[in-house]
């Protein structure tokens, strides 16, 4: 078994082009986290089914323990350290999820607002139950969900409101 | 002059911790980095029970990129101690099972650690570990604490014995007499079961040692950095000053976090000797073997009443589970204990409690600590008795429960620490009355009928609840005003996503001009404090809640003091408004900072008044007696009788948590804990197989409740001050975990009423009720 083999891929985090060369082994979290020390985007189970990692490629949700890195490649991603602009205020979405109490330890929290982000993307009005079902693949062990449903009711309608 | 700000005590201010966490830039352990910086990946044990011959390293330490693999051999050198000792005292244990550092004759659960391999990354760490050679032979395992007392059951640990660990008896008034003079018996087995605790965080260390200041700083996801750090310097033999350990952001704690573990000691220990950091980072099919759980409890219980419903006496047994070590005390029986009959009169009590080994992963609180299954115990009781007198759920609970005039309450039990449970304020039957109302308990009858009708089964049960909170003795806060005019507080309470800063703040910019923004908090790094515990037991609103307040009033007076001196007024003219001291009604006025400054003093001159130096106050408030929440909720499910599947509808609770400092965060771990108990009532299952394998081991086998099976849940407010201490705040951290699990099972049998369905346990599955279901449509055709 060798696993010395490695690639070079391009891809774009935030805007941002690196060119990496990867161990082919490496998944897409341990490289955004510890080679590109974008430590944002958390890691609960490694096996696809907490939805801490979940990252948007090319737009779309992902698990980024369950890719390599190397499947990367080409790729636009999009993490949380990509979803608001430092020195600037809260997008509202995060916003929403600060007055509405939607984050405790806030480990699940990036993995969550990805996920939304994506729903939101899709539905710009989703009802309760839609927003339920968008989240039922993101666990978080501390709020209950209610904080963080009735967060994006919130932030949908100031995003409607032109906030 | 501007507006005076607004109070922020009792507020529901934003959370100070938030915008970090919500840009991604949080530090978690995990997000620490170093140049220099090793991994480390830990073996563990594939079998519950084995001696070890001979452990062979030498392959996995030729791997390229492997820097070290250790054992206990390896580590011994480096310790005082072979063992991490830190079982809480009790004149109860039969014998001691401290957990070694690493195993090395003899591994009793599997997952325990038995050797580390230190590498370049993670990758290659774990490459290595598949090349360690253990010459295992297997021994006989108990995995069911019910056969572990039988004596020729296996042992637990080959050089002890027998299993049963510890016992003990809680117990009051005259037992015999209820149950010979009662009108009423009624009985009944229970399992509780809760299951792992399963912060979304895993555990995680990390360690560097500085040689030019010869400190050694340990980065830990723990709830507990002041024990850890103590714990550290007696295992590494150092002085205090010399390690340092910081708990940065933790994702979750729900107990388990508490605990000491050997990962902590072994990646410090190799840190110093590899002259390397060193990062260990729990993966999640690790934290389902060695992270600590609460699991099964197995209740015999009676209870006596006379002929209008009114308690007269408990009795029964308990035997719990403990795992294989004690890697903290007694005190989840212990709670469970004393729990069962806290929010009612009950004059007699006995109960007989067993402590058992098995070769699992140890048992230590999770959330609740053994108050859900006590709750659940007297509440099925309660349920039990309702039925068999003829009375509804809720009278019978209103004729028993501690009353308002009885306040505070002092119950014939004691606290691990030697002090009489006092129920210390609060108004249960109101509470309950609240609720009912509002849930519309009357109503729902012809709502059920009605649903009936309709092929729907649809059910409400009621729980009531008390939780001691506030463990004592102290938790300390300093409180600095510094020279920039920034209030900094350092405090040893820990945060693990409960908003400890935020309260902090809250509760000292309350004192010191209402500016939270000018509020900065260090919680969990002992170079901050180096005395107190940390975060457990639902504690740190109390505990370091009122030492930050009392701290605050100190330097308040003290900052008033010092400014009627430099503003020529009566302090009592004065008041703090944002970061200045203003004469009320004028615009003179002086910074905080620059009061601060003067504090600090010039070499040779007097301080103003002849004040003490400095602007900073550090309190440890010393309070024993625990404040108790409580409270009273409803439930409604649906249960689908062809998939046993249960659905639940609603959720109210009416709690009481004494003074609220912040009702935002209030609600959040309410609410939270609710999750929680729903999970454990409907989901969670830590399962072992006879040969003690753990058959759930991933997210797909161990189910946690997510964002689709959650109710809408309606929180009522009471706020009884607690009497224990000046904010009047009890803990609210655990509380709504406590009447869920009952909560969710009492309204599951009253969905079942046709069927006669009695649940005994807690987690229960679809096709446990469709087992029950099925034996209740038998009794009726037997019939
Ligand atoms: S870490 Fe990727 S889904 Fe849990
Ligand atoms: S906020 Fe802690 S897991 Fe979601």
């Amino acid at each position: 078994m060798d696993h010395s083999e490695r690639r070079l891929i391009e891809l774009t985090v935030n805007g941002v082009i690196h060119q990496v060369e990867a161990d082919v082994r490496l998944t897409l979290a341990d490289l955004l986290r510890h080679h590109l020390h974008l430590t944002g985007t958390h890691i609960g189970c490694e096996h696809g089914v907490c939805g801490a990692c979940t990252v948007l490629v090319d737009g779309r949700s992902a698990r980024s323990c369950l890719m390599l890195a190397v499947q990367a490649n080409t790729r636009a991603i999009v993490t949380i350290e990509g979803l608001s602009v430092e020195g600037e205020p809260l997008r509202p979405l995060q916003q929403a999820f600060k007055d509405h109490h939607g984050l405790q330890c806030g480990f699940c929290t990036p993995g969550i607002l990805t996920t939304l982000h994506e729903l939101l993307g899709d539905n710009e009005n989703p009802s309760e139950d839609e927003i339920r079902v968008a989240l039922s693949g993101n666990i978080c062990r501390c709020t209950g969900y209610q904080g963080i449903v009735a967060a994006v009711r919130s932030a949908v309608d100031a995003i409607r409101r032109g906030a | 002059m501007a507006d005076a700000p607004q109070p922020t005590f009792g507020r529901p201010v934003p959370r100070i911790e938030d915008d970090a966490l919500l840009r991604g830039r949080a530090r978690f352990v995990d997000d620490l980095h170093f140049a220099d910086m090793l991994e480390a990946a830990f073996l563990r044990s594939p079998h519950a029970h084995a001696a070890i011959g001979g452990i062979d390293t030498s392959a996995a330490a030729a791997l390229p990129g492997v820097v070290a693999v250790l054992t206990m051999d390896d580590l011994r050198p480096l310790l005082t101690h072979d063992r991490l000792v830190v079982a809480m005292p009790s004149p109860n244990y039969r014998f001691d099972v401290h957990r070694p550092v690493l195993a090395r004759d003899e591994v009793v659960h599997v997952g325990e650690p038995i050797a580390v391999v230190i590498a370049t990354s993670r990758y290659v760490a774990e490459d290595a570990l598949a090349l360690i050679e253990v010459d295992y032979d297997p021994l006989p395992v108990i995995a069911d604490c019910r056969q572990a007392l039988d004596p020729d059951a296996p042992r637990v640990h080959a050089a002890i014995p027998h299993n049963l660990v510890a016992a003990f008896d809680t117990s009051y008034g005259d037992t015999e007499r209820a149950f010979t003079e009662a009108a009423h018996v009624v009985d009944g087995q229970f399992w509780l079961h809760r299951g792992g605790s399963h912060s979304m965080e895993c555990r995680g260390v990390v360690a560097r040692h500085d040689a030019l200041e010869d400190r050694l700083t340990v980065w830990s996801s723990t709830q507990t950095p002041n024990v850890a750090q103590r714990l550290l310097c007696d295992l590494l033999a150092r002085d205090s000053n010399s390690i340092r350990v910081v708990a940065p952001d933790v994702g979750g704690g729900f107990g388990p976090k508490l605990v000491f573990y050997p990962e902590e000691v072994v990646v410090a220990a190799a840190a110093l000797r590899l002259g390397r950091p060193v990062k260990w980072i729990e993966d999640r099919r690790e934290h389902f073997v060695s992270t600590t759980q609460e699991r099964d409890q197995y209740w015999d219980m009676a209870m006596a009443l006379d002929a209008e419903g009114n308690i007269l006496g408990i009795r029964g047994s308990l035997l719990h589970d403990h795992g294989a070590y004690t890697a903290r005390g007694l005190n989840v029986a212990q709670a469970s204990a004393i729990t069962v009959p806290l929010p009612y009169n009950v004059p007699a009590y006995a109960l007989d409690t067993k402590l058992v080994l098995t070769n699992k992963v140890p048992v230590t609180p999770i959330r609740g600590a053994g108050q859900p299954q006590a709750t659940f115990v007297m509440e099925r009781l309660l349920d039990l008795a309702a039925r068999k007198i003829g009375l509804d759920r809720a009278e019978i609970r209103r004729r028993n429960l501690v009353r308002a005039d009885q306040m505070p309450c002092q119950k014939p039990m004691k606290l691990r620490g030697g002090t009489f449970v006092v129920l210390d304020s609060g108004n249960y039957p109101e509470a309950q009355r609240m609720v009912l109302e509002r849930a519309g308990w009357e109503g729902f009858r012809a709502r059920q009928l009605e649903a009936r009708a309709d092929g729907r089964r649809i059910g409400i049960g009621l729980a009531n609840y008390v939780e001691g909170t506030g463990r004592g003795p102290f938790e300390p806060v300093r409180v600095r005003i510094a020279g920039n005019g920034r209030i900094l507080v350092a405090s040893s309470a820990t945060a693990m996503g409960q908003g400890t800063k935020t309260m902090l703040a809250q509760v000292v910019a309350e004192q010191l001009g209402g500016s939270m923004d000018n509020v900065q908090v260090t919680a969990g790094d002992t170079a901050a404090m180096n005395l107190g515990f940390g975060g457990f037991n639902s504690r740190q609103a109390v505990m370091a809640g009122s030492s930050a307040h009392a701290a605050a009033v100190k330097v308040r007076e003290k900052a008033i003091k010092a400014a009627s001196y430099l503003l020529e007024c009566a302090p009592d003219d004065l008041d703090i408004v944002g970061t200045e001291i203003r004469v009320k009604g004028t615009d003179r006025k002086i910074g905080l900072g620059d009061v601060a400054r003067t504090l600090e003093g010039i070499a040779g001159f007097k301080l103003p008044g002849d004040l003490d130096p400095g602007l900073e106050a550090t309190e440890q408030v010393i309070v024993h007696d625990m404040a108790f929440s409580s409270g009273s909720a409803v439930a409604e499910v649906e249960v689908d009788i062809e998939t046993g599947q249960v659905h639940v509808t609603n959720f109210l609770l009416a709690h009481d948590c004494g003074t609220m400092i912040n009702p935002m965060l209030v609600d959040g771990q309410v609410i939270g804990g609710i999750a929680h108990g729903i999970s454990n009532a409907l989901f969670e299952w830590m399962g072992f197989d006879e040969n003690a394998q753990p058959l759930t081991n991933n997210y797909g086998e161990y189910l946690l409740v997510t964002a689709t099976e959650m109710p809408p849940i309606e929180l009522m407010h009471r706020q009884s001050p607690s009497p224990l201490n000046q904010l009047g705040v009890k803990g609210v951290g655990e509380s709504g975990v406590i009447p869920t699990p009952a909560v969710i099972i009492s309204a599951i049998e009253n969905a079942l009423e046709e069927f006669d369905v009695r649940v005994a346990q807690a987690p229960v599955s679809p096709m446990d009720l469709l087992a029950l279901i099925d034996a209740g449509r038998q009794r009726d055709r037997g019939q």
